[in-house]
């Protein structure tokens, strides 16, 4: 067992970029990113950390310096928020699609307009098909374990995908949780340097970023998109090996008291923690309830997801973004896992939590109430912002 | 380049399709972009070169008899060189009428 520490979750994140022994970060200021980079840039001021740290002049070029670095061969790591991964977007699907490995610690915030600082998942629905692997965390001590597993993820030369691990701002950013630290030698056992297949090199010189004609393109994209779906079987794997290092296994999808349960609530991010509280009391109540939390976002968990839910009548899809219009971006994939299947389940779906809005576990119960109502009365499909005054 | 771009199944591209032979942006025929081409009169060419120098996509060469003369695998037919000619040597002729 490693040592237990009581620190905030943006320098446990901070540290564990350090101990991931980065070559490259390259960040521009945003809350409630701040503070991992700026420790980060006080690690490297006090030559804790031997990395290049660039202070650049947006989050374009941030993640512009981070796609050089990486065609380099360097580790690279970036981190924002909000308004700065919309200005990121243009760069996250070249990113990927030159498949070159970096992480992006995404501390989520609400994208304006109205201007907001609080938390959401509306940036990283703005980017959602953009192409790297998406994790979404819960708490401290799984952000400081992503750090690691997405490099080691990202690298595999039969991988070689960014990552973005999705820690919900404030409510994990801003907290002080006690997190159990991981000794250096076990970190640069599980994480070896970078070996990349191609890299920027005069001596050997390579085209990145070319054009592509209509006649390879959809090729260049069908190849990427293999890719990304074939790295399921890669994550498991590494989650494996991490789970065998520390005794903290994880899975593209959670379950908390499903068993037999009738209805399922289904979250993602650091608001499972507050829903399986109110699974709790609701089975104490004697209802049948659970809870299954994704945390794999990209490349999207289909089978796991039908079978976490094989057994339920009904879920209760918890979206903290809306994509106005249409109905949640969780619950959408939800429901197209389950279409098809002869005895889905109705899928009832709440938009909660906008903006940093407080949902408790009192919320959940009353959500669970309120779909088992509406399903009950025939509105099987459901689809309702939670908590609106009105 | 083994065999044309058109012919690749994505199985066999490198990954993130890194281009591995450099400068071979070399074999693509730009000149399948033009509709016009520059048609050169020789008893108005002066050598002064100005063709050569404003030509954006470098398409002009010398030949042995001191003539600049527009290779047709790279021209895209922008006739900036008919519009420098001091001279008027240059003019541009849709492709097919040229025959």
């Amino acid at each position: 067992m490693g040592k237990r520490v009581g620190m905030e979750v943006s320098i446990a994140a901070a540290e564990a970029v350090k101990q991931a022994n980065v070559d490259v970060i390259s960040a521009y200021p945003i809350t409630p990113q701040t503070h991992i980079v700026e420790h980060l840039s006080e690690l490297v001021a006090n030559g804790e950390l031997d990395a290049e740290f660039f202070c650049v002049e947006s989050e374009h070029s941030a993640l512009s310096v981070c796609v050089g670095a990486a065609a380099t061969g360097a580790r690279a790591f970036t981190c924002t928020s909000s308004q700065g991964l919309v200005l990121m977007s243009e760069i996250t699907y070249i990113a990927s699609g030159l498949r070159l490995p970096m992480l992006m610690i995404l501390s989520n915030r609400t994208i304006s307009a109205p201007l907001s600082i609080w938390n959401d998942h509306s940036d990283v629905m703005t980017i959602r098909d953009c192409g790297w692997i998406q994790f979404f965390v819960e708490n401290g001590q799984e952000v400081y374990d992503h750090v690691f597993v997405s490099y080691r993820l990202a690298e595999d030369q039969k991988v070689l995908f960014p990552v973005i691990v999705n820690m919900d701002g404030f409510i994990l950013s801003h907290v002080i949780e006690p997190i159990e630290l991981i000794a250096q030698e076990k970190i640069d056992q599980f994480l070896p340097p970078y070996q990349p297949i191609y890299r920027l090199d005069p001596d050997h010189p390579v085209t990145m970023g070319a054009f592509a004609l209509p006649s390879i393109f959809a090729e260049t994209k069908k190849a990427q998109e293999e890719a990304l779906r074939s790295s399921i079987p890669k994550i498991l794997d590494t989650w494996k090996a991490f789970g065998d290092m520390t005794g903290r296994y994880y899975h593209p999808v959670e379950t908390y008291k499903t068993e037999d349960a009738d209805t399922l609530l289904v979250t993602m991010g650091s608001c499972g923690e507050t829903a399986s509280v109110a699974v709790d009391k609701m089975r104490e109540e004697g209802r049948s309830v659970g809870l299954v939390k994704i945390r794999l976002w990209r490349p999207f968990p289909f089978d796991d997801l039908k079978k976490a839910t094989l057994h339920a009548k009904q879920l209760v899809v918890i979206d903290r973004a809306m994509s106005v219009g249409a109905c949640g971006p969780v619950a959408s994939e939800v429901k197209a896992a389950l279409y098809g299947k002869d005895d889905r389940p109705s899928v009832y779906n709440f938009v909660a939590g906008i903006s940093g809005r407080d949902v408790t576990p009192s919320d959940f119960v009353k959500m669970v109430g309120k779909a088992e109502i509406e399903i009950e009365q025939g509105n099987k499909e459901g689809y309702e912002m939670y908590g609106v005054r009105g | 380049m083994t065999k044309p771009e058109s012919e690749w199944t994505w199985k066999e591209l490198p990954v993130g399709n890194v281009v591995l032979e450099p400068g071979n942006a070399s074999q693509y025929r730009t000149g399948d972009w033009k509709s016009l081409k520059p048609v050169l009169h020789q008893e108005l060419c002066i050598h002064c070169g100005l063709c050569y120098i404003f030509c954006p996509d470098m398409a002009y060469n010398v030949n042995e008899e001191s003539y600049f003369i527009a290779d047709l695998f790279y021209c895209k037919g922008c006739g900036i060189c008919a519009k420098e000619c001091p001279t008027g040597a240059i003019t541009m002729v849709l492709e097919e009428e040229e025959k």
